[in-house]
């Protein structure tokens, strides 16, 4: 049988276990991740939104500790803004991954967190940059958190280049659903985050609401 | 304009009529520098300086007064040399320490304003002295386009389509302002940069120069660069040749 002392939560790291997932489309990105923190075998928050505003139209999906994590989107926000009035115009998404980038490998040892940072910008329009331990490099799309190791065969046959929005929003949501359905640290409700020219729109599809598949 | 008084020893004063001398004789230094022009044009920027050879033992080549800040930049200065090589290094440090933070080139318009805030920090102090140099900075980026910038001892800097730096800037400013530059591409304004160092260049005066010339634009992609040898014979040859065109039409009154 199970023995339950009780107390093993309490000092374990708050981690969001985590499925997060961008993608580029034609035209922009759309970020998605699932809601849940973990400390141990305990669901801390339930309705946690992993995805941090770095800039109007550049966003980041936060996975690992999350206090590293937040940290590290509240430093990058910081910084973007004063950059952005510094060059008198819209930051670039190379910048924003770039900031993070930077934080991620000078303190590699000391942080466990992974940051996948997406945007549009005027120049090279919707971009999805990694930063796992201090990495950089765009890809057409990112899967990152403990969730993410369960749907890298589905990503990787169903990812097309230049889906529509609606396509691509149908791509991140199913992503999430099958993750989180597989994996223990990851749950609760999908945020999507779309950005492109014309703005960023931020959605919550409830856990009833989210697609079911053959075991459901 | 001669100083009253004590009020030119530092640049920690003022005088009554709210000038700081030592600011105005930094710029001094600047006009009694032989010329530099910039121009800017549809597709790119290009530097011209007049280099005056003091002896004949120099190496030819040196003293450049063009310098490479970064790929995408270039800076044509005019002045204390020392001082302005000094501004260079500051330059490419703000350059490097840009694209290490943000990960992309550095805007002119961004590295024109630090470099400028660094040149006026030194005319805040009585312990240091202004830098005695102006300097033009050009860049060309596919989707900002060309852009030009000047930045003088006083640590100001504007934007410019043409500008000109040194003891014939009046001269050259009057060429300048002759040219359609928003209509000229960098090939057709080489030609003309060259004709303007030689036409403002005083013969009487200063005797030997070499005609440094470099560009930056869609035509070396983006990468500043001297202007390779065949453009630049192409170039001094049309200057050399509308000099004697003008002198001999200078004949015809009878």
């Amino acid at each position: 049988m199970l023995q339950e002392t009780g107390t093993e939560w309490l000092s374990q790291e708050v981690k969001t276990g985590t499925t997060i997932i961008a993608v580029e489309f034609d035209g922009g990105v759309v970020l998605g991740s699932d809601s849940r923190v973990s400390a141990g075998a305990s669901v801390v928050n339930r309705v946690m939104n992993k995805l941090s505003p770095l800039h109007d139209k550049i966003y980041c999906a936060l996975s690992g500790s999350a206090a590293d994590a937040q940290t590290i989107a509240e430093v990058v926000h910081y910084q973007l803004d004063v950059h952005s009035i510094e060059i008198d115009e819209d930051p670039q998404v190379r910048s924003a991954a770039t900031l993070v980038r930077n934080i991620s490998y000078k303190y590699k040892e000391e942080l466990s967190a992974h940051l996948i940072v997406a945007g549009w910008d005027r120049r090279d329009g919707g971009q999805v940059f990694a930063t796992l331990s201090g990495l950089l490099t765009r890809q057409p799309f990112a899967v990152g958190g403990s969730g993410s190791s369960y749907v890298y065969g589905f990503v990787d046959a169903e990812f097309r280049r230049g889906m529509s929005k609606e396509e691509c929003q149908q791509f991140v949501v199913n992503t999430l659903s099958l993750a989180i359905n597989r994996d223990g640290s990851s749950g609760g409700v999908a945020y999507i985050v779309s950005i492109d020219e014309h703005g960023t729109e931020e959605k919550v599809v409830l856990g009833n609401d989210l697609p079911t598949f053959f075991d459901q | 304009c001669s100083s009253l008084g004590t009020y030119d020893l530092s640049a920690s004063t003022f005088s009554p009529d709210g000038r700081v001398f030592q600011v105005e004789y930094a710029m001094k230094a600047v006009e009694n520098s032989s010329t530099a022009i910039a121009i800017r044009c549809k597709d790119g920027v290009v530097f011209g300086v007049e280099k005056l050879v003091l002896s004949k033992l120099y190496e030819q080549g040196s003293n450049k007064r063009i310098f490479n800040i970064d790929r995408h930049v270039g800076m044509a200065v005019a002045g204390l040399l020392a001082d302005a090589r000094s501004l260079s290094e500051v330059a490419r440090d703000e350059a490097s320490s840009f694209r290490s933070s943000y990960g992309h080139d550095i805007p002119l318009k961004h590295l024109s304003d630090r470099v400028a805030m660094y040149v006026h920090a030194y005319t805040l102090y009585s312990a240091v002295r202004p830098f005695g140099c102006s300097f033009i900075l050009g860049s060309y980026d596919k989707d900002d386009g060309p852009q030009l910038y000047m930045v003088d001892p006083s640590g100001i800097s504007h934007g410019y389509w043409g500008c000109a730096i040194g003891k014939a800037k009046q001269a050259a400013k009057t060429e300048i302002e002759k040219l359609q530059m928003k209509e000229m591409t960098c090939r057709e304004l080489v030609k003309e940069v060259a004709k303007i160092i030689y036409i403002v260049h005083d013969e009487v005066k200063d005797k030997a120069f070499e005609l440094e010339l470099s560009w930056v634009g869609e035509v070396t992609n983006g990468r500043h660069q001297l202007i390779p040898e065949e453009v630049r014979q192409e170039a001094e040859k049309y200057a050399k040749d509308s000099l004697e065109e003008e002198d001999d039409s200078d004949e015809d009154n009878m």
